[in-house]
């Protein structure tokens, strides 16, 4: 699981009302070299929770210098996106799961691949 | 002709259209034209099902970009004359400005010239005699059959009956070829070469065509509700989009459990959708796959996506429960089905997952955005009005690939018009095509009937709500592929690639 999907899950259990973002824990990161594209990494950035990406990279210990706040102009900023790119791209957890932040409900990461499925009496 | 005509704006082109998947053609065509923001402007002679339109109003690189996308398409030509006889074709040639010609017909200059036939099969020599009819033209290069500069095309229309074929053509044109379609891409990315398929793998070219329709460009994003094996996901990101998707089976988005093909029992240790991209040289557009369920959204109420491209299952949906276990094997009640089935608790009724898909879809696309997925129809009671709507999805298009005699599916097209307010999910319920669409419910029991019969049993479970345990669950194609096999095998329309089957036959 890349971070930008991350950034763009909520947890769904019945009754949750600030279910994102979902808190990462970790056994197995690992980082992927991604070819790196601009005009892609400029267009997501609109579409981000800013604050809990930078939370999600510090949790899993990749946050190196990401800014806290996003900088302004950053689609001239190459050196900027760059960064936003690995976080975004790169970044992958392989293992560990996504804990709702409300009810603590966790959802498995196996193989990168989380299991968002909820057992009947939790819909 | 009009001496304006001769500025090179005012080009006319004629595009050269493949005789399948007619219904899909022109939302194609439409949909790259929008992609360009340039009108459809065919000429006063248009024919929605002739191979040949001439269009208006575009540019040589318009005329690229299209070709480079479409896959109804085979070839596009700078239109330089046309008429319905040689003496036409003739008068229109010589009226056609020279100075829009000379560059292309320079002393210096090698090229060819083909002629096409749509209808009919000329014999050599009548082709040799179209050419040399060409001699009006101020032809002043050589001719190069292995490396022409340009290429020139005669294209006869011998019309679309192939029992009342014409001696002589309906109509002629002759052009400057600019580009071909990709149909190419039909065969490079067959399913049947692919390494991580499915039994329910959508074709090549349908998955294509559908990019298309939603109109996915580089640097979208992209998101398939019901991956499945993640051919709609190849596709979108062939065009430059990042994709994403979820399944709600566990074995599929794993690349687990039994192989679709003939001669594998098992699935490979890497046979998933990531792989896939891999194999196409864009495993960088890859962002995520997910097990989830496509009832019960996970993504956070954003607009998130520039396109939702899927095609749906026609009606399951497995216990959560069980996913991704074999080991509660019942046997149900009525004795029936053989101890590898797996009882399923919950339907999710053919009207419930549209009605979701389109309210998410209203959610979670960004303004612009669009939705294409498959409806499957029951032929006898289809009508408009029971294709499903939402206020803040309008339908673009909707386009039949008949199935069988009674049985159909219809790509439908929508693309978001306005951000939804509160009331607007609830909105079907009052809509008066809400009621007939309701029926859809009944469509699977219409839809296999004919199935059962062939099988030759009795129809005794008007729901199919039991599962073969060893296969992948959600897809009611996957609840009887035997019977599946053998009705799509034989009713898949000519021309599609069909889908594929293998040992996912119960044992």
């Amino acid at each position: 699981m890349k971070l930008l999907t991350h950034n763009m899950l909520t947890s769904h259990v019945k009754g949750v009302t600030k279910g994102f973002p979902l808190l990462i824990k970790a056994t197995e990161v690992k980082v992927n070299e991604v070819e790196f594209n601009s005009q892609f990494v400029s267009r997501m950035i609109p579409k981000l929770e800013w604050g809990a990406l930078v939370q999600a990279a510090e949790e899993l210990g990749h946050r190196q210098d990401l800014p806290g706040e996003l900088v302004p102009n950053y689609e001239t900023n190459e050196d900027f996106l760059k960064k936003v790119h690995r976080v975004l791209l790169e970044v992958e957890v392989v293992e560990g799961c996504l804990q709702c932040p409300e009810s603590g409900r966790e959802f498995p990461i196996s193989r990168g691949i989380p299991n968002m499925l909820l057992n009947e009496d939790e819909v | 002709m009009m001496a304006a005509s001769s500025s090179r704006s005012c080009l006319q082109y004629v595009f050269h259209l493949a005789q399948d998947n007619l219904d899909f053609r022109l939302p194609e065509i439409l949909a790259l034209l929008a992609l360009r923001e340039k009108p459809f402007h065919p000429d006063g002679k248009f024919k929605e099902k002739s191979p040949y339109w001439c269009l208006n109003g575009l540019s040589e690189v318009d005329v690229r970009a299209i070709m480079a996308r479409s896959v109804c398409a085979k070839s596009a030509f700078e239109l330089w004359g046309h008429g319905h006889t040689q003496s036409e074709l003739r008068t229109s040639l010589l009226n056609y400005p020279s100075e829009n010609m000379a560059p292309f017909m320079h002393k210096d200059s090698k090229y060819k010239i083909n002629v096409y036939t749509f209808n009919k099969t000329l014999l050599f020599a009548d082709r040799i005699k179209r050419i040399d009819a060409l001699d009006y033209l101020p032809f002043e290069g050589t001719v190069s059959l292995k490396n022409p500069q340009h290429i020139f095309c005669m294209l006869e229309d011998y019309g679309s009956d192939p029992n009342n074929i014409p001696e002589h053509p309906n109509y002629i044109y002759f052009g400057r070829w600019i580009a071909d379609g990709q149909r190419e891409l039909i065969r490079s990315h067959s399913v049947k070469n692919r390494h991580f398929i499915g039994n329910t793998s959508m074709d090549a070219g349908l998955s294509f065509i559908m990019a298309n329709h939603a109109k996915v460009k580089e640097n979208d994003l992209v998101y398939d509700p019901f991956v499945g094996t993640g051919s709609l996901l190849v596709a979108c990101s062939h065009f430059g989009a990042y994709v994403c998707g979820t399944d709600i089976d566990y074995n599929t988005i794993h690349g687990k459990g039994r192989s679709s093909r003939i001669n594998q029992k098992w699935r490979g240790p890497d046979e998933n959708i990531r792989a896939n991209l891999r194999q196409y040289g864009i495993e960088k557009m890859y962002l995520d796959v997910m097990v989830s369920d496509a009832s019960k959204s996970v993504w956070r109420e954003a607009a998130l996506f520039d396109a939702i491209i899927t095609d749906p299952p026609y009606g399951i949906r497995e216990s959560t429960r069980r996913t991704g276990s074999h080991k509660e094997i019942t046997k149900p009640a009525d004795g029936i089905y053989a101890e590898s089935h797996v009882p399923v608790t919950q339907a999710y009724h053919l009207s419930d997952i549209f009605t979701d898909l389109l309210n998410f879809s209203a959610h979670h696309l960004v303004l612009g955005g669009r939705l294409v997925y498959w409806l499957p129809v029951y032929r006898p009671e289809y009508c408009e009005e029971m294709v499903p709507l939402n206020p803040c999805l309008q339908l673009i298009s909707n386009c039949e690939q008949t199935l069988s005699s009674h049985t159909s599916r219809r790509l439908i097209t929508m693309e978001k018009i306005k951000e939804p307010e509160d009331l607007d999910s609830l909105d079907h319920l009052a809509d008066p095509r809400f009621s007939p669409y309701q029926g859809h419910n009944a469509f699977r029991e219409k839809y296999f009937s004919g199935l059962n019969k062939r099988r030759g049993k009795e129809d005794n479970k008007s729901d199919f709500n039991v599962l073969p345990a060893s296969s992948s669950p959600p897809h009611p194609f996957h609840l009887c592929p035997l019977l599946l096999s053998l009705f799509l095998k034989d009713e898949l329309p000519e021309g599609g690639e069909g889908r594929c089957f293998g040992t996912m036959a119960p044992d």
